[in-house]
């Protein structure tokens, strides 16, 4: 597995117009993930989105660093970017091609030479996903969990060591997010995973509580759930 | 939503047109474009129409597809058409109106024959040229891809809003329904942006 490190890495943002000149979205953190399965779970706006973004760089760290691998995200961006893939919750904007096989094909540009090479690649991507059906639809006629699997395959056509997924759930019904959790659960690849879908937090090897901006909590799932439902108890 | 499907309209087959390079066919758009031009006659609106429909049956294309994408048209022709007759007389509308409805429907061809892919692939070769100031083909061909991308998700978008819109009972409100669409539309731009970013695409 990789080895995501941490050192101090905080987040600020200026704020024109506010009471104070920047509001912080992340206190400076320490950690190190190197568990094949990680669970980033937290409120709305408590900052596990931008702790994810760290990763691999879509947030840059205002102060202390982010090192993946040895490779400093700040300094190393292109070759950190190419090891960490990252998901949104929402794969309509992740998916910028008009056609399901040609997004796929995107990600495999740097890969391949050859446009050939490029569309097998990226149908043995899609058989393997068990997708190869959708390879010519318009990726605006799939529905919310086929858009999903698809983004997921296009993000991992590159064979990435990490993948980074943000509430990938979220937007699914049962049956899809059941499927997209399974997927994600089997992938060889080691997996952070911000979500709010408790069970599936609680089915990782290790779990970070995110709140205002702090990881207050950090271990076990199930007991890192346990204290973030005491902890939402305690506020009601 | 006839404009949803006119991209994204490919459909595999074996046809001659489907086997022809996409370079060819899109200069053959852009000559036949051209000769509504220079021979603004009704003989070569009537001919590109024949040539049209033929290249239509060739291709194969779907009634149904035809459909979709003549019906966001007829209005708009219809009018056209009307509008020449008044000023013009009836031998210039059809000679106007028929050269864009076959113009419409050699696109149709295109976009059905052609997987956008190749069509981007073709973009991108004929900005090599733009390489030497500084502005690399691979990104002006990303751009159109983009461009094509956007269109259905801004119908999309627009559709939500519009719905919004109704049921808090504003819909005669234009503000209320054109901030939330333009402020949706920018965020998704970025939305799409951060994607890029984090599949590397701006990296090499």
């Amino acid at each position: 597995m990789s080895r995501i490190e941490l050192v101090d890495a905080g987040v600020t943002a200026p704020t024109p117009g506010g009471e104070s000149d920047e509001v912080v979205v992340l206190h400076p953190t320490t950690l190190e993930l190197t568990e094949r399965r990680v669970a980033l779970v937290g409120p709305n706006g408590s900052g596990k989105s931008t702790l994810a973004r760290l990763f691999n760089g879509l947030v840059a760290a205002t102060t202390g660093r982010v090192v993946v691998d040895g490779l400093d995200v700040a300094r190393k961006g292109r070759e950190v970017r190419r090891r960490v893939a990252f998901a949104f919750t929402d794969p309509s904007a992740q998916l910028v091609m008009p056609t399901v096989l040609e997004d796929v094909v995107l990600s495999l540009r740097r890969h391949h030479r050859s446009k050939q090479a490029r569309t097998d690649a990226a149908l043995a991507t899609l058989a393997h996903y068990g997708l190869a059906d959708l390879a010519h639809r318009s990726v605006h006629t799939l529905s919310g969990g086929q858009r999903q699997l698809v983004a997921l395959a296009g993000v991992l056509a590159t064979d990435p060591d990490v993948l980074v997924a943000d509430e990938p759930t979220t937007l699914l019904d049962l049956a899809n997010s059941a499927l997209v959790a399974e997927t994600l659960l089997g992938l060889p690849q080691q997996v952070v995973l911000a979500t709010h879908d408790l069970d599936l937090a609680q089915r990782c090897d290790r779990a970070l509580l995110v709140t205002d901006g702090r990881v207050v909590a950090d271990g076990d799932p199930a007991a890192v759930v346990a204290e973030y439902r005491a902890r939402v108890a305690a506020t009601r | 939503m006839s404009a949803t499907d006119l991209f994204g309209a490919y459909q595999p087959g074996r046809s001659v047109l489907h086997r022809l390079p996409a370079g060819a066919k899109l200069g053959g758009l852009a000559a036949l474009s051209l000769v509504t031009v220079v021979a603004r006659r009704w003989e070569t609106s009537l001919g590109l129409l024949a040539l049209a429909v033929a290249l239509l049956l060739v291709a194969r294309v779907r009634v149904r597809h035809l459909l979709r994408v003549l019906r966001g048209l007829v209005g708009m022709l219809g009018l056209l058409a009307a509008y020449q007759s008044w000023q013009r007389g009836p031998e210039q509308a059809f000679t106007v109106v028929g050269a864009l409805g076959s113009l419409v429907l050699l696109a149709t061809v295109l976009t059905v024959t052609t997987p956008v892919d190749e069509i981007i692939d073709v973009i991108t070769r004929l900005a090599r040229p733009l390489d030497r100031f500084g502005l690399r083909p691979e990104l002006v061909g990303l751009a159109f891809s983009l461009m094509i991308r956007g269109i259905p998700i801004v119908l999309e978008l627009a559709r939500e809003t519009r719905q919004a819109a109704r049921a808090r009972g504003l819909e005669r409100n234009p503000r209320a329904y054109l901030t939330p669409l333009v402020i949706r539309v920018v965020a998704h731009a970025r939305a799409t942006g951060e994607a890029l970013h984090a599949r590397g695409v701006g990296d090499d």
